[in-house]
């Protein structure tokens, strides 16, 4: 349970970190608050030969109210989205979501960006940030360029980071007042990471229905035919669960229960 | 071998370290401050919870290269803390332990619980407490005892502030 060596480094700018990135020949993680990196360096699941502390770089932890959006920097944590330091452009499903993610001992470390980056499918941001339509901004070696939420992960762990790239934050769309979310996340214990979610935003004020299946085996899967899974329509429901890859009984059953449970909150 | 400035337990420590030496492994090894237990080594069991700048972390994920500039507190650090003295009293007197090797954590994590949420002083408020706590695993005394103590500990200070 003890990390294999690492060189470390603790660059003071998103641009020193991308130099960084690139230095050597082999392997530069970046980390963030280090709550899922840390594990698996000690269990020597990763072993990158040189570790980026992106804990110095006070830009990543801006929160900005944009008007008619919020742009969150990477570097802001669970608990500070659960307690509300930062601006919450989601009516109320951000901190919800936050307060669910593992324990509050992580959650004081853990970070949305770092979280996002690492793009654990069972994890609760991608599914959320998919359903919320953010948009992710990257800075790399040929500048900033801004992602659309569906196109940022693109399977289990994998995203359109490249290797000397960085996730500056998201920018969110606030919601209307009149707005309202379901979010339901199956878990066999309290805290761990996620067997099922399903997620549903109602914001008829922007014509937003929209509804997303997450803890899937790869990348969020935004539904279809939403509504006939507004309606409740076993066949949709069951339909949108296959599309979305989950056909193994028990997996197929708590997608389905989750999505329901989600659209029946939503709906309330 | 890095160097890093921190505090500990009020104490500035200037130390060389490996990057990848753990921050519960510099406190045990480096600064002889053993009351920081290690179980799983991977932040899932929080015996090894400390105060990392006034908030609840998991020493055994931290990299102690990493804390530069940061305040940590070990359950050494909390001798003479009011509430932490409530809290001791109270898992001695619901027999909130018995090996004693959650205890820091269960401790650390318990005082967030009762600083963070005064609110919680109903009996309905159980199930709240016991999510709280699901991030430090117990495997000897059971949750029973520690849950009571917690809630004690919560009414206790939730009547001092009426009365004062």
């Amino acid at each position: 349970m003890k990390a294999a060596s690492f060189e470390y480094s603790r660059p003071r700018s998103v641009a020193e970190a991308c130099g960084l990135l690139t230095a050597g020949e082999e392997l530069a993680k970046p980390i963030a608050g280090g709550q899922s990196l840390g594990p698996m360096l000690n269990l020597r699941l990763a072993q990158p030969a040189a570790v980026i502390d992106l804990g110095a770089i006070d830009g990543l932890r801006e929160a900005r109210d944009e008007g008619d959006a919020v742009f969150l920097g990477a570097q802001i944590t669970h608990a500070a989205i659960e307690d509300a330091r930062v601006p919450d452009p989601s009516r109320g499903l951000m901190p919800s979501v936050a307060s669910n993610i593992a324990y509050r001992a992580v959650r004081n470390r853990g970070t949305l960006g770092g979280s996002l980056a690492h793009a654990d499918p069972a994890a609760d941001w991608v599914t959320t940030m998919r359903l919320l339509d953010a948009v992710y901004v990257i800075e790399g070696p040929r500048g900033r360029r801004e992602v659309a939420s569906g196109d940022f992960m693109q399977a289990a762990f994998t995203t359109v980071l490249g290797p000397d790239d960085l996730l500056l934050g998201v920018r969110v769309t606030k919601c209307s007042a009149n707005a309202r979310f379901g979010y339901f996340k199956f878990c066999r214990k309290v805290g761990e990471y996620a067997e099922a979610i399903g997620a549903v935003l109602l914001d008829p004020a922007r014509g937003v229905r929209r509804a997303v299946i997450g803890a899937t085996a790869g990348a969020p899967y935004l539904v279809q035919d939403i509504e006939g899974v507004l309606g409740a329509s076993q066949a949709s429901i069951e339909k949108e669960v296959r599309a979305a890859g989950c056909a193994e009984p028990y997996e197929f059953q708590m997608h389905a229960v989750a999505l329901k449970r989600a659209v029946a909150q939503a709906l309330a | 071998m890095k160097n890093v400035n921190f505090t500990v337990n009020g104490q500035s420590i200037e130390a060389a370290v490996e990057p990848r030496t753990h921050l519960a492994d510099f406190l045990r090894e480096h600064a002889g401050l053993t009351g920081t237990h290690l179980g799983c080594e991977h932040g899932v069991c929080g015996a090894c919870t400390v105060e990392l700048d006034g908030a609840p972390a998991r020493s055994c994920i931290q990299f102690a290269v990493r804390c530069e500039g940061a305040q940590v507190r070990t359950i050494e650090g909390f001798d003479d803390d009011a509430v932490m003295q409530q809290l001791r009293t109270a898992f001695n007197a619901e027999h909130a332990l018995q090996c004693g090797f959650c205890t820091p954590g269960m401790l650390i994590t318990a005082r967030d619980i009762v600083t963070r949420l005064p609110h919680l002083v109903n009996a309905t408020d159980e199930a709240r407490i016991r999510q709280e706590l699901a991030g430090n695993l117990c495997r000897c005394t059971g949750y029973q005892g520690i849950v009571r103590a917690i809630q004690r500990v919560l009414r206790e200070r939730a009547g001092a502030t009426h009365a004062a």
